[in-house]
């Protein structure tokens, strides 16, 4: 594969890069990401690894165009009220970047549909909003061994990590499951500052980038925490939890499942 | 004595990681607890007190998204 003159123009601050050049640049060009999720958090992840020109972007979302989701969903546009996200997804992310080959799916992940669609790709990112969600995600890349960038936002506070199945600790052995329903409130009640989407999102952006390009330490074996209100990130070391359901010594997760209803709700932090 | 809190240096009497989360009032179901960079199984808590100095987190669900 080689790049055209105007290919090369576009990626020129890349390929400027010691890290990155030529050689960088094709195997972002090669390269297939999946955004779970085409709201808050894969709205700037979608836009940079068009803008980056990752060769193959997979969308994932059941649902259409909402006017509650522009505060943040940036992927979206006002005219796309009440259109499928991944369609008004792919036209955004071809708009900005023609190179760039994207996939839609507009359904929601399922133990029933993960492996099949997760399978033609070389890193996932999460950006759902239920943890019934968040722990299929995690669960799918565990067993077809694909790295996760997890993501979640709420109210003032955000959290990104990165998991190499096998290799680095999981997002269940650090929470074994998802919260009972009742304890949780919904996302609408909850609320957040729409540009935490932005920060979250685009290191969730960065991370995968950083493993398609084998550059850097990825955030593996740390949940990166940043709070809004002080603008301060916050790191917090975990380890693979040797009794962890799905990847410790005596696994009782042995197959995908879906582990509880996902309208039951996306927040969960006592609000300080 | 001194414990760590989510990276604040805290006063706590003696006792388990189970009635540190009651003094504050945090529901041990809404949260997973990390001493010395090691988490907690939900049935060690009760059983597990803290010592001068342990560095304790209490990392909340971040479920939102969208
Ligand atoms: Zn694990």
């Amino acid at each position: 594969m080689e790049f055209t003159e105007e290919q090369i123009n576009r990626y020129s601050r890349h390929i400027l890069l010691p890290e990155v050049g030529g050689k960088g640049q094709k195997k972002i060009a090669k390269s297939r990401i999946l955004l779970v999720g085409a709201g808050g958090l894969g709205s700037p992840a979608a836009l940079y690894l068009a803008a980056a020109g990752v060769g193959t972007i997979g969308l994932i979302d059941s649902d259409v165009v909402d006017l509650t989701n522009l505060q943040r969903q940036i992927l979206h546009h006002t005219p796309d009220v009440g259109r499928p996200k991944v369609l008004s997804g792919k036209e955004k992310i071809q708009a900005l970047n023609p190179d760039v080959s994207v996939s839609m799916y507009e359904e929601r992940l399922t133990a029933g549909n993960a492996f099949k669609i997760i399978g033609d790709y070389d890193v996932v990112i999460d950006g759902v909003d239920n943890f019934p969600a968040k722990f299929l995600i995690n669960d799918a890349c565990f067993f077809a061994e694909k790295p996760l960038i997890h993501g979640g936002i709420l109210r003032f506070d955000g959290r990104v990590t990165t998991i190499i199945p096998k290799q680095s600790a999981c997002y269940r052995c650090v929470f074994k499951a998802p919260p009972p329903p009742g304890l949780v409130a919904s996302c609408q009640e909850a609320g957040v500052i729409g540009v935490l989407a932005g920060i979250i999102g685009t290191i969730q952006a960065t991370e995968a980038l950083k493993l398609i390009l084998g550059v850097g330490r990825p955030l593996t074996g740390r949940l990166l925490d940043f709070d809004a209100r002080k603008t301060q990130f916050r790191e917090i070391k975990v380890r693979r939890n040797p009794n962890c359901a799905l990847c410790g010594e005596h696994p009782t997760i042995t197959e995908l499942f879906d582990d509880g209803d996902p309208y039951a709700g996306c927040a969960a932090r006592p609000s300080a | 004595m001194q414990v760590k809190i989510n990276g604040k240096p805290e006063e706590f009497q003696s006792g388990t990681v189970l009635d540190l989360l009651k003094a504050k009032n945090i529901e041990p179901q809404m949260v997973a607890v990390e001493v010395n960079d090691k988490v907690l199984e939900r049935d060690d808590l009760a059983t597990t007190h803290l010592n001068e100095g342990d560095q304790v987190e209490f990392l909340f669900y971040m479920g939102g998204g969208r």
